[in-house]
């Protein structure tokens, strides 16, 4: 396949940054996103030109590392995978690709398409865990049985892969879906419950501190996350606050 | 130097009780005035990082990902070993023990394993208490499955994302500590070397990778969780960023390496496709207990599958082999990992593959699919010869516990696994050499110690599933806490340790100096250039089978090709800013030194054990032949300049409760 690719050029956070032009050539389907990237930065090195920085680890979509927004999409244009599943084979001969950052006033530039999504960390450092100390003298685990669909619910909140495309997705840039998400997996557990009142007060306060926008429920998050995290998390978080803010 | 392993004395069961009855403690108020810096945040850095947080002491933590929450742990799918025999089968700590001794192919130290049996049911306590959502049954109660090599269900898992779950956990409880103040957190850091004071570690330097500052860290000892080394073969399935170099770094500065050769290829991966990959992908081993592996019977079958002018579907049951179940009736599909690779491997080689390449088996889950749907009609009172209803049954039990692997494949391959089977080759997975550590997890080095998968103690040649996570784990949350306190008890009066020391003005010295050939070289090729041809070598010569020629050949195109590399490699950019060509430079010189030890260390154990195979020691039947009479011992290796001057130091593995035979799946 040949390819004209629209890429973000940004030397580093202070810079302003630019979109920019190349042609590629020799892609094939088979290749993932990533692959293609890595095609391109060695014709780029290889003839004295920069490669492109983004960030990715995994690379089998669960480390959330990879971020890129694709032709306008957070992830491109597949469903329910992250850009390191993206594959070639969703573009044709001849397309025009525009890649961009996950833009968002919490998630500066580092370089070209790579952002800082510490924030998400911070929000964390605020109360997203229990308060158990890890001494190995803890109860048996079976000793708290935990509902099945409970614990299935627990589970497909905590999937989160703190990837950042529900942020980069909203037209607010909020960060309501992934705050749920580990919100929800706590209060859907009996482990959670003891905190449950502070976390999510001093979880959603640090949100705020961070400059992430507010929900008005436009549901673009939840199309664009790969993991398909629900925004029944979000009604769940909402109702822990309220209850929380009245006690608290 | 002679090696001492400082296993305590006493029966193996009372051993890790004893020495904790013993050890040296540090009063809560003088933890505070100790510094402990713990490179890597994967399961063993990381609970290591919040354990010793937790206990008082000053944490200092480093990881080359923008979040420790990133770590190559979270990737681990199939789930986590522990010996809570809560399915009543028969499990306990110590057939966890045997089983893992047995595993390893007698290679690994018994004290160490028996106190990783011990501690693994506490670690399932932990990481329930801390939220993590493992598999429930319908009572309320932990869910188990089994995995290769054994013949109980003690593996606790959550879907194909155990590992995720697990760090999950782990970073939950740094968080806590961070947020405290007691965790200093350095995202986007690369250690790159070590400060060694008075013969005793004392601080790294690091390479702060957005602003490209090198900077200088002290502390009274050093955690090295740096995780493996399988990316010296370029293609694995480890994350793109997975390096030795933490490891090779303290290795230079005198921490032995030890059996560097014991690489696990694992069975299950998604095949390589096309000379562009960037990585492979696994598949959980657990898809095994479901999934049956067969080649075609005949080689014309074969042939036609591949030239694709047949399907897999379209081959009877009596067209098939299903080769495992064949040759390995006791363990069938659940024989362990080395045993499953190399028997696909022959099938292959044979001609019997069924992609382009020759180079896949089948996964096959219709059998499954049909079983479970029998069994869900059945409780449904439903109609058992409907065979549509009962296909669409067992397939939402099948996808109820593989959905995300198989939508994995799906997205990589673009073919259902759920109507036709998977495809799936051995790759590089997990290494089970590392730094020689001895019982407290020390390295050679004083106040160095090496946690999880970048020390080599608990796997011997050959590490089965769930057993890695469990490792992680064991050393970062209930053994290095111990061990380390130890250590530290005469330093509490030291007070912090100066950066301006002349130890540490020269390991950044050697850093800068480092940096700047690379980007002062005008060369023609790019990393990934000499990255893939390394791997290239490792794989041909070094990889699933092995033998002299190959490895003598393999000793002298790494050095030289290292040659190659300073002379000709190119670093675009600076190394002012964030620079990825430049990270990635410095991570593959470790390699192209890595590899020629890795290399040196398989030529010398004239054996096969687990996932070291040379091709000159087999039996009759092709299965790997240990000596043990010669090589019942671990090797480590001494830094001298070269890998090829490097000095070989043993390390007698001393069975007392386990007698040593030859492993059998039959
Ligand atoms: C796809 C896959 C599936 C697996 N499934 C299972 C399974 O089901 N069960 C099981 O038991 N095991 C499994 N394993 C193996 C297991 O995941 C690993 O062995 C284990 O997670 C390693 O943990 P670790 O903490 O030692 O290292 P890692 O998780 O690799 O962490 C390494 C850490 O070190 C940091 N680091 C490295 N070098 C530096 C440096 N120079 N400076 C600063 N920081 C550095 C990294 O940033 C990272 O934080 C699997 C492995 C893979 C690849
Ligand atoms: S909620 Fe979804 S999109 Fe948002 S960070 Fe988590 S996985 Fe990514
Ligand atoms: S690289 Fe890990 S999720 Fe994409």
């Amino acid at each position: 396949m040949k390819l004209t690719l629209k890429i973000w050029r940004q030397k580093n956070a202070q810079d302003k940054g630019a979109m920019v032009d190349y042609k590629i050539d020799g892609i094939e389907p088979d290749m993932s996103f990533l692959e293609m990237l890595d095609v391109f930065n060695e014709q780029q090195i290889n003839t004295g030109g920069d490669p492109v920085a983004f960030d990715h680890d995994c690379r089998e979509g669960i480390c959330g590392m990879c971020s890129l927004f694709i032709n306008g999409e957070a992830h491109g244009p597949d469903r329910g995978v992250t850009t390191c599943q993206l594959h070639m084979r969703m573009f044709k001969d001849g397309d025009t690709i525009t890649i961009e950052p996950f833009r968002a006033a919490a998630f500066p530039v580092v370089k070209d398409l790579v952002v800082n999504r510490s924030a998400f960390d911070r929000i964390q450092h605020a109360g997203g865990f229990v308060s158990v100390n890890t001494s190995g003298n803890t109860i048996d685990a079976n000793t708290i049985p935990v509902n099945k669909q409970d614990a299935d619910a627990a589970f497909d909140a905590a999937t989160c892969i703190g990837c950042g495309a529900c942020v980069a997705t909203c037209k607010n840039s909020s960060a309501m879906l992934f705050v749920a998400a580990k919100v929800s997996q706590y209060a859907l557990l009996p482990q959670g419950q003891v905190e449950a009142v502070d976390r999510v007060l001093n979880m959603v306060k640090q949100m705020d501190d961070e400059g992430f926008g507010n929900c008005t429920n436009t549901g673009a998050c939840e199309v664009e996350c790969p993991k398909g995290i629900s925004l029944e998390n979000i009604a769940r978080m909402n109702r822990e606050y309220l209850s929380a803010s009245m006690k608290g | 130097m002679a090696l001492d392993s400082k296993i305590p004395d006493g029966a193996i069961a009372d051993k890790w009780t004893n020495y904790k009855d013993h050890i040296n403690l540090v009063n809560p108020a003088n933890k505070r005035n100790l510094d402990i810096i713990v490179v890597g945040t994967g399961l063993a850095g990381g609970s290591a990082a919040a354990t010793l947080a937790e206990l008082g002491y000053n944490v200092k933590a480093f990881c080359f990902q923008d979040s420790p929450r990133r770590a190559h742990s979270i990737a681990a799918q199939g789930g986590i070993n522990a010996a809570k025999n809560y399915k009543g089968d028969g499990d306990s700590v110590y057939r966890l023990f045997y089983d893992t001794v047995k595993g390893g192919d007698y290679r690994a130290r018994e004290s160490n394993v028996h106190r990783l049996a011990e501690v693994s049911s506490n670690i399932i306590d932990q990481c329930v208490a801390q939220g993590v959502p493992l598999a429930r049954e319908y009572g309320g109660l932990l869910d188990n499955r089994s995995f290769g090599g054994t013949l109980v269900s003690r593996t606790f898992y959550a879907q194909g994302q155990t590992g995720q779950q697990l760090l999950l956990g782990a970073y939950s409880a740094m968080n806590r500590q961070i947020g405290r103040g007691k965790i200093k957190m350095h995202n986007r850091h690369e250690m790159l070397e070590l400060v060694i004071i008075d013969g005793k570690a004392r601080g790294i330097i690091a390479r702060n990778l957005i602003t490209g500052e090198i900077e200088r860290h002290s502390a009274h000892a050093v955690v090295i969780g740096s995780g493996g080394y399988g990316n010296v073969f370029f293609l694995s399935t480890n994350a793109m960023g997975s390096n030795a170099t933490a490891a090779w770094k303290i290795h230079k500065k005198g921490a032995f390496f030890a059996n560097p050769c014991y690489t696990q290829i694992h069975p299950t991966c998604i095949p390589v496709s096309g000379d562009h990959q960037s990585k492979l992908t696994l598949m959980s081993e657990s898809l095994r207990n479901d999934g049956r592996i067969w080649v075609p019977a005949k080689l014309e079958d074969a042939k036609a599958i591949r030239e694709g002018k047949k399907k897999a579907t379209d081959l009877a049951e009596a067209d098939r082999d299903y080769f495992l179940e064949r040759r390995y009736p006791a363990f069938g599909n659940l024989v362990p990992r080395d045993v499953a690779s190399r028997a696909a491997k022959e099938r292959c080689d044979a001609g019997f593959g069924v992609n382009k390449t020759g180079e896949a088996v089948y996964l096959d889950f219709a059998a499954a699919i049909k079983r479970y749907g029998a069994e869900a009609a059945y409780v449904k009172s439903l109609d058992a010869n409907d065979s549509a209803l009962i296909t669409k049954l067992g397939t939402e039990i099948v996808k109820s516990k593989y959905g995300n692997l198989f939508q994995m494949y799906y997205k990589i391959v673009d073919e259902d696994p759920y109507t036709s089977p998977m495809m799936i080759y051995p790759a590089v997975h997990y290494t089970m050499g590392g730094t020689w550590v001895d019982y407290n997890l020390m390295t050679t080095i004083p106040g160095c110690f090496s946690i999880g998968e970048s020390n080599f103690s608990d796997h011997g040649a050959n590490r089965l599933g769930a057993s890695a996570l469990m490792q992680g784990l064991a050393d970062g949350y209930f053994v290095l806490p111990y061990t380390i306190g130890d250590y530290l008890a005469p330093d509490i009066k030291m007070g912090a340790i100066s950066t301006d020391r002349p130890e540490f003005v020269e390991a950044e010295n050697s850093v800068k100096e480092l940096i700047a050939n690379f980007m002062d070289n005008k060369g023609t090729h790019s990393v990934d250039y000499f990255h893939k041809k390394l791997g290239k070598i490792m794989w041909d010569k070094v990889g699933m089978a092995r033998n002299e020629k190959g490895l003598n050949e393999a000793i002298s195109e790494i050095a030289a090709l290292r040659e190659e590399f300073y002379k000709d490699v190119k670093v675009p950019g600076t190394d002012k800013g964030f620079n990825q060509e430049l990270e990635k430079a410095i991570r593959v010189a470790d390699f192209l030194e890595l590899g020629e030890l890795f290399a040196k260390d398989a030529l010398h154990r004239n054996e096969s054990c687990g996932g070291h195979f040379r091709e000159e020691y087999q039996t009759e039947e092709g299965e790997a032949l240990r000596d043990d009479e010669n090589f019942a011992y671990v090797a480590a290796w001494e830094y001298k300049g070269k890998p090829s001057d490097a000095v070989l130091h043993k390390e007698a593995l001393v069975y007392e409760n386990i007698k040593l035979v030859q492993r059998s799946y039959k």
